[in-house]
């Protein structure tokens, strides 16, 4: 496992970029962009991302970016994959597929289905801040219960698609699930994904300040609550094997190290939160952690 | 074998004569254009297209990436994918499918990739129909496309080719379109070009506004403002507006570059198409029929038969409708007394499209000639040369009584009012 003081000085992220002051998004996507040394395509639909990367004729991370439609990120990537190789041009490149949970869970899981079930060759990297965050921080799919959005105003009803559980489904080769509070389980999963070939699917918490209602300085902080709290869980299946990574192997030892409601105390998003409500979320929390823990035992 | 088109000018020493369907001229014409990257979902009346692709990329006879996406929308995504970082791609559709993958039909455009689309003329849900009209294709032509429309088998494979040389030239994708069933699944007699003609006509792809390298990162397609701005060194950049206005200055130089297209296609391949617009005994003539598709061969045989009838009628046939020949057309139909307009799609709420644009082409002229509209064969409702030949006799007879305007004209209607 690469340690902190081992991940590259050098950044492919120029100074200075349009997300918000403490967005996780730019946290993960240095060490996204080091660990494929630059030699990507990134596909990008509409989302905070696209923001980020800048505004013409400006850019903000120098690495080819592709914009693409908002519900077509799979299925344009797929064709910059088949592109290259039609060109002769496939080992020049990695494919980076680059969206969030909105363009993943919800209007681009179609597009993402179909590239998996033919199993493109290209990383899929979701950055989920359990929101649509471009257009003002409405639902989506991976929503957490509990959560107020502007189309939540008393809080989300349901429970979060399982994105990762869904890639599994669909049997391609590799599928992660990693956290941008920590930069380290980012760089080796990405960096495992480049050295394989086919759909590799990572799917990545990512704490949004201005969406969930925090100080901006707390993103990492907030981060790492989710994982010891169980609600975000480190791990990764490479054909079929799972292993928890980093920080919930270690839980996995010591048990979790965090409640629901020390996490949903943080954010202004849960504010309100009512204690039944807390205490369902840490039913499911428990039950899901229970699964993870069996599956990690390989039972 | 040696061969001549029934349309064509010149005589092809090297072509080879068979017998295809329109689907089968266009898949046909995607291989001798040496197509890299195909993408495609089926759909009737196009599904033969995508099913002869994916054979011939099977057996290795099209060395091509063929991607069996799970929707149009993904097929045109993946044609841009493609299509930016350097591949000559194709796909096809029809109908529903056109409709669905429209916001990527903008997407190509905007983007200004050469890529090439088939339609299959087909109309519109609801309610299901898979039959014939030009719904779909008509209600896209404002996304910044070219679009070509086909008379029959033969100018479907040449104008497809034809299409790949107008992109690349221009950066804009191009739509050839041919009437569902009534072209794409009958059988006709077609010359295939040798594969060395089309060779020299269309070179590998050269162009290439975009720049997907690692050694020289740039970012395709950013948000851009509606502003110019400056960039990292000071100098001013465009705005949205800018880049609209370039891409329509892109799209009206085809009316140059199709007929130009077509003629270098001549030369080596020995037809062509007209161009822009064809026409038929227009010389003397006092109405002219105008229409776009596979009408226009009916239209042809109505024109010689009410001539014999003495009265003087001759056909203007739209090869390209976007863009729009509003000059060409003001020019051929200037002196006229009547045009009658042969739409195969409404723009509902006002009337046939070909029909509004003609009228605005001809706004401001002298000696501009009464338009009447039409509107035929919606959702494969069988117009005979006899119905066409009555619609314009009561044309005519309308404008003999002094009648200038009319309302739109729903030919061959045998049901009117009742139901809601
Ligand atoms: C077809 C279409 N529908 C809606 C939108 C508007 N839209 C742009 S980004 C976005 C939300 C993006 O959410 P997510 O993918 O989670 O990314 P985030 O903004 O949270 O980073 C929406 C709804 C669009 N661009 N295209
Ligand atoms: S809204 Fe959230 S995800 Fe978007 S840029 Fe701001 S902090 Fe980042
Ligand atoms: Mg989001």
């Amino acid at each position: 496992m690469t340690r902190i003081t081992d991940l590259p000085a050098e950044s492919i992220m120029l100074p200075g970029n349009r997300a918000c002051a403490g967005c996780g998004i730019g946290i993960a996507l240095r060490q996204i962009t080091s660990a494929l040394d630059g030699k990507l395509v990134l596909v990008n639909p509409a989302s905070c991302l696209t923001v980020l990367g800048g505004m013409y004729p400006t850019a903000s991370v120098a690495v080819p970016w592709l914009n693409i439609a908002f519900p077509s990120t799979a299925a344009s990537a797929s064709g910059v994959a088949a592109g290259l190789r039609a060109m002769g041009r496939a080992d020049e490149m990695t494919v980076l597929a680059m969206a969030g949970d909105g363009g993943t869970a919800d209007i681009g899981i179609q597009a993402l289905s179909g590239a998996a079930e033919r199993n493109e060759d290209m990383i899929y990297l979701c950055y989920d801040n359990e929101a649509y965050m471009n257009t003002g921080t409405q639902r989506s799919g991976s929503t957490p219960q509990g959560a107020r959005t502007t189309t939540t105003w008393s809080g989300k009803k349901e429970n979060p698609k399982d994105v990762p559980a869904i890639m599994e489904a669909h049997n391609v080769g590799y599928v992660a699930s990693t956290s941008a509070a920590y930069p380290t389980d980012v760089y080796d999963k990405v960096a495992k994904a480049r050295g394989l070939s086919g759909l590799r699917y990572i799917h990545m918490n990512t704490p949004c300040p201005s969406g969930w209602s925090f100080d901006p300085k707390d993103t990492v902080r907030l981060g790492r609550l989710a994982v010891d709290a169980g609600l975000v869980v480190l791990y990764e299946v490479q054909d079929g094997e799972f292993h928890l990574t980093g920080r919930s192997a270690a839980l996995a030892k010591s048990g979790l190290k965090a409640t629901v409601a020390e996490y949903v105390a943080t954010q202004g998003r849960f504010r309100g939160m009512s204690p039944e409500t807390i205490a369902e979320i840490q039913a499911w929390v428990d039950k899901r952690w229970a699964g993870f823990l069996k599956r990690e035992a390989g039972e | 074998m040696t061969g001549q088109s029934s349309k064509g000018n010149h005589v092809s020493v090297t072509g080879t004569a068979t017998v295809m369907t329109g689907n089968e001229a266009a898949a046909t014409a995607a291989k001798l254009a040496r197509v890299q990257v195909v993408a495609a979902y089926p759909i009737t009346p196009q599904s033969p297209v995508v099913e002869q692709i994916s054979a011939w990329v099977e057996s290795g006879e099209l060395p091509a990436e063929f991607v069996a996406v799970e929707s149009e929308h993904s097929a045109l995504s993946v044609c841009i994918g493609a299509s930016t970082v350097g591949a000559r791609t194709f796909t096809a559709t029809s109908s529903n499918g056109l409709a669905y993958m429209t916001e990527q039909v903008w997407w190509a455009a905007g983007a200004r990739l050469p890529i090439v689309m088939c339609i299959a003329n087909r109309a519109m849900a609801a309610p299901w129909n898979v039959l014939n009209d030009q719904q779909d294709s008509m209600s896209v032509r404002d996304a910044g496309w070219v679009q070509l429309y086909c008379r029959d088998n033969q100018e479907i494979l040449d104008t497809t080719i034809q299409a790949f040389r107008l992109a690349e030239e221009l950066s804009v994708p191009v739509m050839v379109c041919y009437d569902g069933f009534l072209l794409s699944h009958t059988v006709m007699p077609v010359e295939l070009p040798a594969p060395e003609a089309v060779d020299t006509f269309l070179p590998p792809r050269t162009d290439g506004l975009q720049v997907i390298d690692p050694t020289d990162p740039r970012n395709v397609g950013p948000v851009v403002m509606a502003d110019p701005r400056p960039d990292a060194d000071g100098v001013m950049r465009p705005g949205y507006m800018e880049f609209r206005a370039m891409h329509q200055a892109a799209i009206v130089s085809a009316l140059e570059a199709v007929p130009r297209i077509d003629g270098e296609f001549g030369e080596h391949v020995g037809r062509t198409w007209g161009g822009l617009v064809w026409e038929q005994d227009l010389d003397d003539a006092d109405v002219v029929l105008v229409a776009a598709g596979s009408i226009t061969t009916q239209l042809a045989l109505v024109a010689e038969q009410l001539r014999q009838e003495g009265m003087r009628v001759g056909v203007l046939g739209i090869r390209c409708y976007r863009p729009f020949p509003a000059a060409a057309l003001a020019d051929r139909l200037a002196g006229r007394s009547l045009v009658i307009v042969f739409d195969k799609a409404m723009s509902y709420g006002y009337e046939g499209p070909i029909c509004a644009d003609l009228k605005a082409a001809l706004y401001g002229q002298s000696d501009v000639p009464a338009v009447f509209g039409t509107i035929s064969g919606l959702g494969g409702r069988d117009t005979s040369p006899e119905d066409l030949a009555d619609t314009t006799r009561r044309a005519v007879a309308d404008h003999a009584a002094g009648i200038r305007t009319r309302p739109t004209e729903w030919v061959n209607l045998k049901m009117t009012g009742g139901a809601r």
